[in-house]
């Protein structure tokens, strides 16, 4: 359902503003989203400062700057450092991205930064992903075949592994799927961009055998047709993939099949 | 699949702190003019239909819709029929996998937004002959 406003309890108040550090010449102000279930308030912005000259250029850099020089309790997921995990998917500046692949020249002025949208959040920038993850699971993300098991690998033309070009990469951060006002909502039902471009990822590949059942799963008015094709996933995609498109081309597989 | 439950959890901001973007701007924009345009028709039948029941009932709606207020309601109301028609080409072809790559996309919702204006001057002008 469409809510535009915010629950009661998780509209935002105004936060602490922590001390300038000592002698620093190259000041970044961060705007921060903090919420912690044990003291039992609304959602904050706490506001930070980061001297630049002794900072990493990413805005991963400065969150785990903060946490360790000026505010330990500031709480955020994080890995790889290199865009490969998907763990520091956040909103900074007003899209979804990677902490750890966006640059602090990237944003003009003070960075705000805040949890995945509308999701429920954990602690501070920590949304629970588990509807989320679950979704995914629901779209069957393996090969599934009827045949009797080959004498070694399935086989694949190089042009039919040239379709899964643009799809594996995904890392399932839920930028995209978080950016789309459907998902919004609609995501309990509707599956999300993120969840339909994997389901079209064992769809087109030459070597799966359920395309039948996989299209027959999403033919609901929910789970695919929530999509307006807004784009707003393909405009965030921090690995610059397309979920707009995949679902176009699974819409477009269920007119071809019926006609 | 178990309903989403927030529990205690706040729900994260989404609409207040999401940027503005020609796609998703475009996007809501052919929702609004939509529904604006089933006001629209409501007005141009009650126009009609007044015409139909005799002089009196026609000279009131006739004076609202052709009062200052009535032009703008039909200007906009005119724009809103242009965009929502060109709204409805890009998703045309869209719905031929056509049109999907991100700087095609986002052009095509400028062109809506530009060629929505142009075709309603030129409407505007064309009438006034």
């Amino acid at each position: 359902m469409v809510q535009l406003t915010l629950p009661k309890n998780s509209r935002i108040t105004r936060g602490k503003v922590w001390t300038k550090p000592d002698g620093a010449k190259n000041l970044r102000t961060f705007k921060i989203y903090r919420w912690n279930e044990e003291d039992g308030k609304n959602p904050q912005v706490d506001t930070y400062f980061v001297d630049l000259d002794t900072c990493g250029p990413m805005i991963l850099d400065a969150l785990i700057k903060i946490k360790s020089e000026i505010d330990p309790t500031l709480t955020f997921r994080r890995s790889c450092r290199e865009g490969i995990c998907g763990s520091c998917a956040m909103n900074i500046d007003g899209i979804n991205t990677l902490a750890c692949i966006y640059g602090m020249d990237q944003v003009k002025g003070d960075v705000s930064i805040y949890p995945l949208p509308h999701m429920p959040v954990i602690k501070d920038l920590i949304p629970d992903l588990t509807h989320f993850y679950a979704q995914h699971a629901s779209i069957m993300p393996w090969l599934e075949t009827k045949t009797d098991r080959p004498a070694k690998e399935w086989r694949q033309s190089i042009d039919d592994r040239k379709k899964l070009d643009g799809l594996y990469e995904c890392v399932m951060c839920a930028c995209c799927s978080t950016s789309c006002p459907s998902y919004w909502w609609n995501g309990d039902e509707y599956l999300g961009p993120a969840a339909l471009l994997h389901a079209y990822r064992w769809i087109i590949d030459s070597r799966d055998e359920a395309t039948t059942e996989r299209l027959d799963d999403l033919e609901d008015p929910f789970k695919l047709y929530r999509c307006h094709t807004i784009m707003n996933c393909t405009k965030t995609c921090p690995k610059g993939l397309n979920p707009a498109k995949s679902i176009a081309s699974i819409k477009k597989l269920m007119v071809e099949r019926v006609v | 699949m178990a309903k989403m439950d927030r529990g205690k959890r706040p729900l994260s901001p989404h609409l207040s702190i999401y940027r503005p973007q020609i796609t998703s701007i475009s996007s809501i924009f052919i929702r609004i003019t939509g529904n604006a345009l089933l006001i629209s028709t409501l007005l141009l039948v009650w126009w009609l239909s007044a015409a139909a029941i005799g002089p009196k009932a026609f000279s009131v709606v006739d004076f609202v819709i052709t009062s200052w207020f009535g032009d703008i309601v039909m200007v906009l109301s005119l724009w809103a029929l242009w965009y929502h028609s060109l709204g409805g080409m890009r998703h045309l072809i869209w719905d031929t996998g056509r049109g999907l790559e991100l700087k095609t996309a986002e052009a095509m919702g400028w062109a809506m937004m530009l060629g929505s204006l142009i075709l309603t001057f030129l409407t505007i002008w064309f009438l006034n002959g």
